[in-house]
């Protein structure tokens, strides 16, 4: 097979940190490449390169064999490479069609050509396999057809090279292997795809070959059906990983419990008919497709939304009409599902993000003053125990990594010695080696008898983790099985709304 | 070419950015002194003479950087909420009219008067704030607009009780408001000058507000919930009540300004008192880079510019209308600086 897509000894450097060295890849005609690293091994710096958003410090990028000038996207779009990034760039008050063509057609032309734009959009959108209203606002989108969009977008600019950047990160299972489906479907049609990812399954099943990065470096390139996800995952990190595993042990009292609650946001009913119990020492998983209630769940369990029907109690006291503050007062803790918007303040430091739920705490504050000495302290603590790297008590929390990040917020978590946690998607976007350290915490909560409620899209997760799983399903909750009865098949059922019939566990 | 997000802003260059920006400013101002035939070296060591020249023309720099300080704190502390407050000058004058008509009339001894005054314009800066703020928490209004178009009515209510309810009768049929009991005059701080303690009180609002804003659990809610409203929202912060306070203080602090130059400088109140010391506060603000200290040294700079440009304007011919470009474009280089201290240029 001939490359369509050379990348030859790129290096890159920023600064003192050198996010590529000496990296060459290349790609076949009809080929789906994944492009696997940890965060920070350089991988979407290197598509980056390819695509002209930065010009490399070394090396040379050559399409259909003719070598593109650095640092010009524009000359990588007309090769024929288009780029969908992980965080779109859509304008969500524009149609789909206007979205498309947005770019594509000269400024100085007085009317756009719609009509013709529209035929040659569904005509490609018909070829592909990818569905699309072209009236439809970009805003009113679930995430799934807004990465649909993307994808035509630079099919329309005549994409031959496809680079998806993390496709599957902002996406529920189903929603990903449809969309790996329709990637195959592609290569048949003549496109050659690379796709960045730290997921082993999904690398596993949707790619021809994989290229590793680690710490910048190309460390390994393997034939995917010649290789297995242990392979790749200790190529991947350079060690072997092994995620905690859960131990059997007593479960205690129930801590959290949840009778009949309905919650509505705006007039609409987000939660309905919802019970649920975590007892102490437990960790209760609820899975689902996302869009199915979870935000409101979370929101609840967090202090930001209150039941308008039903009881919420923690140790027995009423807390469902408490808020942030009163819910940690109460033994609550909380990891939020997004750190970035929700989680932690970027431009603050470490320590004030350490302190920020329990400022008004006589710790931390007394007589309307902070006791900064005492935050610090805290900080200081918590950076040492729950190894937050790179951190000191005044850095700016966005300086760290995804995973350094989560570490504290969890730490944030557990150092009150928490009755309850909320942990709310707590290992989207990490590493596995994050992954492992996150895991291994909740794990050592639940053995000193913390209740723990894992709101998770990753069934590993949620099945290695949980004690009993509970399905959500358009605000309501499927009867709890335990984890011995959670097979792939019956979690299937159970996320798609089938569990009328089941026996409760 | 491209930005690129740095990592961490040294301090050098937050320091060394508001000094780039004016610099920057000067330069520019200088292509349109040199358009009305004046060499802009001599027109700018005018300008320096006219403010820091003597020591008159150097108690007179103070003087006017006295409102300066106290409405770029205004300025400073909404802004560090994103409470977008453009309204310091209707709060300013606001504060003023509330001193003058409550200093005409008080009968109390001047130590105990001169704080009861001061208390008048914060509240009535306060409250011209707090209908905006609650208007933006219950309906999300935007603040921009409604604080910026109070300016004009409450300009315009000046002018309407300085004609009528609140006409000094001993003004010659100057438009002018009643002026402020003599006891309720704040004392020279220097002899013989304009400046008056009302400096000394700006100073000490600036250290005030550091002490607040870096050492309180309200300072650091603020700061919370300007960064990030979700997150600060997440944390339990209540962020109506946060803005609300954010409010009251900043429009507490331009009514003060008020207060203050009606009882240190003019008596009573025209509608020409103040040379925009209200949108001025925001140049000072953003020079600060919003930090107190910052505001304090901002300050001088715009009324030494203010000054230094009617002196200057006496002695070349250039309008001195020349410190309002000036005072403008530092805020526009200001933005630009802004952008280099949080972004470097990648090639």
């Amino acid at each position: 097979m001939k490359a369509v897509l050379e990348l030859s000894n790129i290096t890159k450097h920023f600064g003192a940190l050198t996010a590529n060295d000496d990296v060459s890849l290349s790609l076949a005609q009809g080929e789906i490449l994944a492009l696997l690293g940890e965060n920070g091994a350089g991988k979407t710096t290197l598509m980056n390169i390819l695509f002209g958003h930065y010009a490399a410090d070394a090396g040379a990028v050559r399409v259909f064999g003719r070598t593109l000038p650095p640092g010009r996207p524009r000359a990588a779009i007309e090769a024929g490479v288009g780029m969908v990034h992980q965080h779109f760039t859509l304008a969500g008050n524009l149609t789909v069609l206007e979205n498309v063509m947005l770019g594509s057609e000269p400024l100085t032309r007085l009317r756009s050509a719609r009509a013709a734009a529209r035929a040659r959009l569904m005509q490609i959108a018909d070829r592909f396999g990818l569905p699309v209203t072209p009236e439809a606002r970009v805003a009113s989108l679930s995430v799934g057809e807004r990465q649909r969009v993307e994808i035509l977008k630079a099919l329309y600019r005549d994409a031959r090279i496809l680079i998806l950047d993390e496709p599957t990160a902002v996406l529920a299972r189903p929603e990903a292997q449809r969309l790996f489906e329709t990637l195959r479907g592609m290569t048949q049609n003549g496109l050659s795809v690379i796709f960045i990812s730290h997921k082993l399954h999904e690398v596993m099943t949707a790619s021809d070959r994989v290229a590793v990065l680690r710490g910048g470096r190309m460390v390994a390139e393997r034939r995917t059906a010649l290789t297995s996800a242990e392979d790749l995952a200790e190529l991947m990190v350079g060690r072997k990983v092994d995620r905690p595993v859960r131990q059997d042990h007593q479960i205690g009292a129930p801590v959290l419990v949840a009778d009949n609650l309905r919650v509505t946001e705006d007039g609409a009913t987000r939660l309905d008919d919802l019970s649920f119990t975590v007892h102490a020492g437990e960790i209760l998983g609820i899975v689902g497709v996302s869009g199915n209630g979870q935000a409101a769940l979370g929101a609840l369990l967090s202090g930001l939304a209150h039941p308008a029907a039903g009881r919420l109690t923690l140790d027995g006291r009423d807390v469902g009409h408490l808020g942030p503050r009163g819910l940690i007062r109460a033994g609550a803790a909380r990891v939020p599902e997004d750190r970035h918007a929700e989680g932690a303040i970027g431009e603050m430091s470490v320590w004030e993000n350490a302190v920020l739920e329990r400022l008004r705490s006589p710790e931390f504050s007394s007589r309307g003053f902070v006791r900064r000495a005492a935050a610090r302290a805290h900080a200081a603590a918590l950076i040492t125990r729950f190894d937050v790297r790179g951190a000191a008590p005044d850095t700016r929390i966005r300086l760290l990594s995804g995973g350094n990040m989560q570490k504290l917020i969890l730490g944030r978590c557990l150092a009150t010695g928490p009755r309850f946690i909320l942990a709310n998607q707590p290992t989207r976007g990490l590493d596995e080696g994050a992954i492992a350290t996150v895991h291994a915490e909740l794990l050592a909560a639940r053995a000193e008898g913390a209740a723990i409620l894992l709101i998770s899209e990753e069934l590993d997760e949620a099945v290695g983790l949980s004690d009993r799983i509970q399905a959500i399903v358009k605000g309501r909750l499927s009867r709890p099985v335990t984890a011995e009865q959670a097979d792939p098949r019956r979690l299937g059922l159970m996320m798609a709304g089938i569990w009328e019939d089941d026996d409760a566990a | 070419m491209r930005l690129e997000r740095r990592a961490d802003t040294p301090l050098r260059l937050v320091v060394l950015a508001p000094l780039g920006a004016v610099l920057a400013a000067l330069i520019l101002a200088a292509g349109l002194i040199g358009a009305a035939k004046v060499d802009p070296l001599m027109a700018y060591g005018e300008m320096l003479r006219g403010a820091l020249g003597s020591r008159l023309s150097v108690t007179e720099m103070l003087t006017r950087a006295t409102p300066l300080i106290l409405t770029g704190l205004a300025a400073a502390v909404a802004f560090r909420a994103r409470l977008w407050n453009i309204g310091g000058e209707g709060q300013f004058y606001l504060g003023a009219l509330t001193t003058a008509w409550v200093g005409h009339s008080l009968a109390l001894p001047g130590a105990l008067g001169i704080p009861v005054l001061m208390v008048c314009g914060m509240a009535a800066g306060a409250l011209l704030l707090a209908g905006p703020a609650v208007l933006r928490l219950r309906f999300g209004v935007d603040e921009v607009v409604t604080t910026l178009l109070l300016n004009f009515i409450v300009i315009l209510f000046v002018g309407l009780m300085i004609e009528g309810p609140l006409k000094d009768p001993l003004a010659f049929g100057w438009p002018q408001s009643v002026p402020v009991a003599g006891d309720f005059r704040l004392p020279d701080l220097i002899a013989r000058t304009r400046l008056h303690i009302g400096l000394l009180i700006a100073l000490a609002a600036a250290g005030l507000v550091w002490l607040i804003l870096a050492r309180t659990v309200f300072g650091v809610e603020t700061r919370a919930a300007g960064l990030n409203p979700r997150a600060a929202t997440f944390a339990g912060i209540a962020l109506p009540r946060t803005i609300m306070g954010v409010a009251l203080v900043s429009g507490a602090l331009a009514g003060l300004a008020g207060a203050i130059e009606v009882m240190g400088v003019t008596g009573g109140v025209t509608t020409t008192m103040s040379p925009g010391f209200g949108y001025a506060g925001i140049v000072v603000a953003m020079l600060a880079a919003l930090h107190p200290a910052g505001v304090v040294a901002a300050a001088i700079f715009v009324a030494t510019v203010f000054v230094g440009a009617d002196a200057m304007s006496r002695a070349t011919g250039v309008p001195s209308f020349i410190a309002d470009v000036i005072v403008a474009l530092s805020l526009l280089t200001m933005l630009v600086a802004l952008l280099f201290t949080n972004y470097r240029i990648r090639r």
